[in-house]
């Protein structure tokens, strides 16, 4: 039932030092809570940033989605090396005036890196990235020896 | 400082599947001018996005219009649902001047405080 809100850090309770052993406490309890691949993927102070990833596949194309709000299109590097595709890149902190009070930091910031097997050749000259909303959708066709055929049945 | 845009009210997701709604995850920022508030909404553009002030409580939700992809799923980490999360607000800040800017799936909010309760310097003669 809780899949679908995102974890939320506790906040800093009035008693810093009690209030992180808990925090530590609640961290470990979720870490045993949760499924295997959602872990992975879970902000934390263990794996970093993950972004979520998507892949389709149909007829022609192979399709990348990766969520990645708030980055630079030049922060973002796509990298693909034999059948895999690389997804790089790095969320820098904006610098903030001296006398700016923290109340809340929820996002991550520094690096990233996610790696996908493509389960099928591509034509690694005609893939397409584009940054849409947050969002990196890289459009991969398919090789033509990789794309379905239709054999034509002929009778004598 | 108790009534602060610290507190925070989550609103409880609706039955209805098609209105599912999950946390954006927040920075919030204090500066003496007022408060900045930026809110992870990837997939969400100008247009699904609704930001309403409701006494001394604001709403931000959006919707995204990332369209459903045909074919074969592979792999899918991520979620179909919209965001939506509520703040109460410091009755400093001046809610006829809240801004908002939306840009590569992050909400920017500016809440400045009123013009009576900013600090300034007061000379003496």
């Amino acid at each position: 039932m809780n899949n679908l809100m995102r974890w939320q850090p506790a906040g800093v309770s009035n008693w810093p030092w009690f209030g992180r052993l808990n925090d530590l406490r609640d961290e470990i309890d979720r870490l045993f809570d949760l499924p295997l691949a959602e872990m992975a993927r879970t902000p934390s102070i263990l794996s970093g940033w993950t972004p979520a990833l998507d892949v389709y596949e149909n007829k022609d194309n192979l399709v990348v989605r990766a969520e990645l709000p708030g980055m630079k299109r030049e922060d973002i590097e796509v990298t693909i090396h034999d059948d895999s595709l690389s997804i790089s890149g790095e969320r820098k902190m904006e610098q903030k005036a001296k006398d700016t009070e923290v109340y809340r930091a929820e996002r991550f910031f520094g690096r990233f890196l996610r790696t996908v097997t493509l389960p099928s050749p591509v034509a690694v000259e005609k893939v397409k990235a584009q940054y849409v909303d947050g969002i990196l959708t890289i459009t991969l066709p398919k090789t033509e020896e990789a794309k379905p055929k239709q054999i034509t049945v002929e009778t004598a | 400082m108790s009534a602060t845009m610290q507190r925070e009210t989550r609103k409880e997701v609706e039955p209805n599947r098609q209105q599912e709604f999950v946390t954006p995850e927040v920075n919030i920022f204090e500066t003496p001018e007022g408060y900045v508030l930026e809110a992870e909404m990837p997939g969400v553009n100008k247009s699904g996005l609704e930001i309403t002030l409701e006494g001394n409580e604001i709403t931000i939700t959006g919707r995204r219009t990332t369209e459903h992809l045909p074919g074969e799923v592979i792999m899918s980490e991520s979620h179909h649902a919209g965001f939506r999360r509520v703040f109460e607000l410091d009755p400093m800040i001046d809610t006829a001047k809240v801004t908002a800017r939306m840009e590569q799936g992050v909400l920017t909010l500016t809440l400045p405080k009123s013009e009576r309760v900013k600090p300034r310097r007061i000379s003496v003669d």
